[in-house]
C-alpha cells in the first residue's frame, strides 16, 4: 500500500507530467472529485476545468485547466488523457475575450450544424475559462 | 576529348553540388532528431488510448447502438484514402513508395468495385497521385507552412475527415504513410482509422489485461465514454501516423542525401584522374614536339 499518488498527465504530444502527490482534485464531466491514494478503480470524461494538484496534505495546490480529456484511476495511479493543458498564469484575459468575442461571430456564421456545434465545444471551454480566471 | 578548362569547370561544378548534398544531409540528420523525438514522445498518449479503448471497446462492441466509428456504417462501398506524403522531394524513394502501396491499394478497390476517394496530406504524393487518379483526389492538405508538427495540425484535419463520415460521404477510412524505424528503414504502412479496427487488438490477451484486472467504475458511462473518445482516437492515430511519416521523410532524405555525397565524391574523383591524365598527355605531346624540333635543326 502506497500513502503517494502516482499521477500522469499525458497530452498528444508528449508526458506533461508524473509525479507523485498527496491528493488530486479533477474536474470530472459529472463534477469534480477527488482523488486520493488507493483510489477504487474508476474512469471519467473530463470537463474543461481546474486540475488541482496538491502535493502534500498541507501544502497549495497547482492548479492547472484541462481543455477535457479523459481520467483514468487505476490501481497504478490517476493517468489524465488531457487533449491541452494550460498553465492558468499564463493566460491574457484580454486576449481571451477578444478570442471569444471572434468565436461567438463564427457561431452565427457557421454553415451547418456540424461546424456550428464544433465552433460551440471551443466556445465552452474558452468561458470556462474565463469563469475560473474571474473567480 | 574535353579540353583540361572543360574538366576543371566540371570538377568544381560536382565539388558544388557536393557541398550542398553534404549540407542537407546535415539538415536532415538534426531535423530527424527532433521529428523521432517528437514522435517517440506522442507515443505513451496513443498507447494509453489504445489499452482504454481496447478495454471499453470489447464489453461495447456486440451492444445495439454502438458507435458507427466503432462498429463501421455496415457497408464498406466508398472508402477514403488518405494518404501522406511528405511537402519537399530530395528524400529519395520515400514518396514513390508510398505512392505505389496507396495506387496498389487503390486498383485493388477499384476492382472490387468500390468508390474511392483520396485525401492527400503533403504536396509530394499529388503530384504522384493525380497522374492516374485525379478525379477521385477530393482534397489535398498542404502543411508545408508548419514547421513543427503539432497535434493542432492534426486536428483540423481529423474534424474535416469525421464530418465527412457523419454525413456518410464514405465508410472505411485508410491511411497510407511511412512508419519510422530507422534512418535506413522506412516501413510503408496501412493503417485503417475507421471503423477503430479493435477486434484484433482484442484478441489480444496482454492489451486487455491492464483493464481486465480491474473493474472499473464508469461516469457518465461507458458508452458516453467511447463516444467521446472515439473522435479523438482519429485525431491522435492521424497525428501519430503523420509524426511517423515525418520523421521517416528526414530519415530517407538523409541517407538520399548521404548516398549522393558519396556518389559526388566518386565522381570528383574519376574526374580528376582524367584531369591529370589529359594534363600529363599535353605535357608529354609538347615535349615531344620540342625535342623533335630540336633534332631536325
Amino acid at each position: 500500500m502506497t500513502d503517494t499518488l502516482h499521477i500522469e498527465i499525458v497530452s498528444p504530444e508528449r508526458l506533461l507530467k508524473s509525479a507523485e502527490t498527496a491528493m488530486v482534485v479533477v474536474p470530472g464531466s459529472d463534477g469534480d472529485f477527488g482523488v486520493l491514494p488507493n483510489h477504487a478503480p474508476f474512469m471519467s470524461t473530463l470537463r474543461p476545468g481546474v486540475l488541482e494538484i496538491f502535493d502534500d496534505e498541507a501544502g497549495a495546490a497547482e492548479r492547472l485547466f484541462v481543455k477535457g480529456g479523459l481520467a483514468q484511476v487505476s490501481p497504478d495511479g490517476l493517468t489524465l488523457l488531457a487533449e491541452e493543458v494550460i498553465d492558468l498564469s499564463s493566460v491574457d484575459t484580454g486576449d481571451l475575450a477578444s478570442q471569444i468575442k471572434d468565436m461567438q461571430e463564427d457561431i452565427e456564421d457557421a454553415k451547418d450544424d456540424v461546424e456550428r456545434a464544433g465552433y460551440e465545444k471551443e466556445l465552452a471551454w474558452m468561458t470556462a475559462l474565463q469563469d475560473v480566471l474571474a473567480a | 576529348m574535353p579540353s583540361l578548362k572543360d574538366l576543371k569547370i566540371r570538377i568544381n561544378s560536382v565539388k558544388s553540388t557536393q557541398k550542398i548534398t553534404k549540407a542537407m544531409k546535415m539538415v536532415a540528420a538534426s531535423k530527424l532528431r527532433r521529428a523521432q523525438e517528437a514522435a517517440e514522445s506522442a507515443r505513451p498518449y496513443a498507447e494509453r488510448m489504445e489499452k482504454v479503448l481496447t478495454g471499453l471497446g470489447a464489453s461495447v462492441v456486440d451492444q445495439p447502438g454502438a458507435s458507427p466509428l466503432l462498429i463501421g456504417t455496415g457497408r464498406s462501398d466508398v472508402e477514403l484514402v488518405i494518404v501522406a506524403s511528405s511537402e519537399r522531394g530530395l528524400c529519395g524513394g520515400f514518396n514513390t513508395n508510398i505512392a505505389k502501396q496507396a495506387k496498389a491499394h487503390i486498383a485493388q478497390l477499384l476492382a472490387a468495385g468500390k468508390t474511392v476517394k483520396i485525401l492527400c496530406v503533403g504536396r509530394k504524393g499529388v503530384a504522384l497521385l493525380r497522374r492516374d487518379y485525379g478525379d477521385l483526389i477530393i482534397d489535398t492538405k498542404d502543411l508545408s507552412g508548419v514547421k513543427r508538427l503539432g497535434f493542432g495540425d492534426a486536428q483540423p484535419i481529423a474534424r474535416e475527415v469525421l464530418a465527412m463520415f457523419d454525413r456518410g460521404e464514405f465508410d472505411v477510412a485508410t491511411l497510407f504513410y511511412a512508419k519510422f524505424q530507422s534512418a535506413l528503414v522506412q516501413i510503408n504502412t496501412k493503417q485503417q482509422l475507421i471503423p477503430a479496427p479493435l477486434t484484433v487488438a482484442a484478441n489480444d490477451e496482454d492489451a486487455g489485461d491492464d483493464l481486465a484486472g480491474a473493474i472499473y467504475e464508469y461516469e457518465p458511462s461507458e458508452a458516453a465514454i467511447l463516444e467521446d473518445l472515439l473522435p479523438r482516437n482519429v485525431a491522435v492515430q492521424l497525428y501519430r501516423g503523420l509524426l511517423e511519416n515525418a520523421a521517416s521523410e528526414q530519415g530517407s532524405r538523409m541517407t538520399a542525401m548521404d548516398n549522393a555525397t558519396r556518389n559526388a565524391g566518386d565522381m570528383i574523383d574519376g574526374l580528376t584522374i582524367t584531369y591529370n591524365r589529359t594534363r600529363q598527355a599535353n605535357i608529354t605531346k609538347e615535349l615531344i614536339e620540342i625535342i623533335s624540333g630540336a633534332e631536325a635543326l
